[in-house]
């Protein structure tokens, strides 16, 4: 996997956030918040539970079928960033050989148990957190956060940010293309060539600022940058919301997955 | 060396945000201050210039391994402390939502690791002392290595430090230290290398954009360091103690508070008779010590303390196998049917 076509996901993500669906137009400030929320009850977990985390994989399939994202997307891109995780967690089981009986006959160590709760979450806090930015426009997350009292200096950077993202990596393709065309294998591409580059990139960004500047004075910039939609909390949101607090508050202190098997075993 | 989510306790990640937020309000107010508004697209096209110039890689030299710019420290000297630091948040941020890099809880962590660090320590602490007026390009070849490799050692280092207090893994301090300390010397210094290229590259084609961003630079104008200083000292201060106080009492402040309100914790706990004594004792010589001696309260099945684990009825652990399947089945069941109501 290469950066550029991380990069072209980026697009891809941009694109999906702007599709017409429930989750897509429930106010950014609700979807938010839940995830944040979300993202907390699931991390507030000990380190060796795995049976309670089941119940909130409903948030991020329901986010994902209603929204229509691909799952297999969003698969990906959690499979990308996975590493760091994995790495930190696969000691568990190693450092941790404290024996546990599970079924009669059937015995691990506890660190299996940590390090696939450490999985499970992961699982859940990174496609949850996609599923937020792919069912929600970035300007409209950023409106979210001027909102919220994020400062607006700080949000209007993240939009110029945003905006600047695909010019500039458009550019620094160019300048890629440019360099594998005149270097042989791995020549030309060592740290001297690459200063240079970079350097290059950096006056072309500066020079660029400066034309974007007086293209905004010009448009009667004053140092903000005001959103175009008004967003307004309907009794859509406030229901989501309240639903979305309603399981996780449930999913968090009560055993749900425990009842549901002591329940199915009573059928039987 | 972004921080995940799935390895942070609620505490630590809370109280990580809470620096990091500080330190961007605190951050956004300075600029204010004396800020042109021409700074603000350009504050807004170098964050967008860090991302490009991440996608370009290099060979390092020696290893035929490639790796790419993180450019922390190069924003620190073209922008100055403040703007630097809203760019680099603002990068993360970005990575966080479109790549799930870290992740939304581990942001706060990785803004402290990766932009108060370069900004606000390495930079005023040992670029500026260094690298003087500007005059003398070798000088601020040094600077940058020196300030780069030091947030560097600083950022793995906070890394260390938050997973071991979030308590989710069980890398033993030492262990996770020498493996990842050493690591970033090496990225540190190719790092420095490129920053202190780039600097350079910049100061020869384009020498008043070193000079006129100083104008930027509020660190120069006015404020004094010590007062910067002397913020950060109280806000590490502040941190490092709620942090402590949290990771030793209350590892996770749900369970703490669910505890408060039932008291079931407490009763748990005097009802065992030497147990307590024990506990003392485990906690006064332990690292680390709630992490090892937690009793399950929660209900949780396979749950529990590490070294003294509950005898699991194999009851209750039967249940939670059969309900977490049949939970998961439910879950996807009502995936497949909301695709499929959708589809028609």
């Amino acid at each position: 996997m290469t950066f550029d076509e991380e990069y072209y996901n980026i697009g891809y993500l941009d694109r999906l956030s702007y599709q017409d669906t429930f989750v897509h137009n429930l106010d950014p400030r609700v979807k938010l918040i839940t995830t944040m929320l979300f993202l907390f009850a699931v991390v507030s977990f000990p380190k060796y539970e795995i049976v309670a985390l089941f119940p909130f994989f409903l948030f991020p399939v329901l986010l994902l079928t209603i929204g229509e994202i691909p799952l297999l997307f969003i698969l990906k891109k959690v499979a990308l960033v996975s590493p760091f995780a994995v790495f930190i967690g696969i000691f568990n089981p190693l450092l941790d050989p404290v024996q546990v009986t599970v079924l009669p006959g059937l015995t691990l160590s506890a660190g299996w148990f940590s390090f696939c709760s450490i999985l499970l979450k992961f699982l859940l806090t990174v496609s949850t957190a996609l599923l937020l930015i792919a069912t929600t426009s970035f300007p409209g997350v950023c409106h979210a956060l001027r909102q919220i009292g994020v400062p607006s200096l700080f949000v209007s950077q993240l939009l110029f940010l945003y905006r600047y993202l695909f010019v500039l990596a458009e550019e620094s393709m160019r300048i890629i293309r440019a360099r594998d065309m005149r270097s042989y294998g791995r020549r030309g591409t060592g740290v001297k060539v690459f200063v240079r580059i970079v350097g290059m990139l950096f006056l072309r960004t500066i020079e660029r600022a400066e034309r974007v500047y007086y293209a905004m004075l010009s448009r009667g910039f004053q140092g903000d940058m005001p959103a175009l939609r008004n967003f307004r909390i309907t009794a859509a949101d406030l229901a989501f919301t309240a639903s979305v607090m309603g399981c996780l508050y449930l999913f968090r202190f009560y055993p749900v997955s425990e009842k549901l098997g002591l329940f199915a075993q009573g059928l039987f | 060396m972004h921080m995940a989510d799935a390895l942070l306790s609620p505490a630590v990640g809370t109280t990580m945000w809470a620096g990091s937020v500080a330190a961007l309000g605190y951050s956004s107010r300075k600029l204010k201050e004396n800020i042109d508004n021409q700074m603000i697209p350009l504050m807004g096209v170098m964050g967008a210039f860090i991302f490009a110039a991440q996608m370009i890689n290099f060979t390092i030299p020696g290893t035929g391994s490639s790796g790419h710019l993180g450019g922390g420290m190069i924003l620190a000297v073209i922008l100055g402390p403040y703007a630097a630091f809203l760019v680099m948040a603002s990068v993360l941020t970005v990575q966080a939502l479109f790549f799930a890099d870290g992740g939304l809880l581990a942001l706060g962590c990785n803004i402290w690791n990766m932009g108060v660090y370069p900004c606000f320590v390495a930079y005023p602490l040992i670029y500026k002392p260094i690298a003087g007026d500007g005059t003398s390009a070798r000088r601020m070849s040094i600077a940058a290595i020196i300030s780069v490799l030091v947030a560097l050692q600083l950022g793995p280092f906070s890394v260390v430090l938050e997973t071991l207090l979030s308590g989710k893994s069980e890398l033993p301090f030492s262990t996770f230290i020498l493996f990842m300390q050493p690591i970033h010397l090496a990225i540190g210094l190719v790092e420095g290398v490129v920053t202190a290229g780039v600097i350079r590259y910049v100061k020869n084609a384009r020498p008043e954009i070193l000079q006129s961003s100083g104008a930027f630079r509020p660190l120069d104008t006015g404020i004094s360091v010590r007062k910067v200083l002397a913020f950060f000292v109280i806000i590490a201060l502040i941190t490092g103690g709620a942090l402590s106080w949290f990771a030793s009492t209350h590892p996770d402040g749900l369970e703490w508070s669910i505890e408060k309100i039932t008291g079931r914790e407490e009763l748990a706990v005097q009802e065992r008779g030497i147990a307590p004594v024990l506990n003392k004792i485990q906690e006064k010589t332990a690292f680390l010590p709630d992490y090892t001696f937690r009793p399950a309260v929660t209900g949780d099945p396979e749950a529990g303390n590490g070294p003294a684990w509950p005898s699991i009825e194999a009851g209750t652990s039967v249940a939670g196998i059969v309900g977490s399947a049949m939970v998961l089945g439910l879950v996807l069941l009502t995936g497949i049917g909301v695709r499929s109501f959708k589809r028609r």
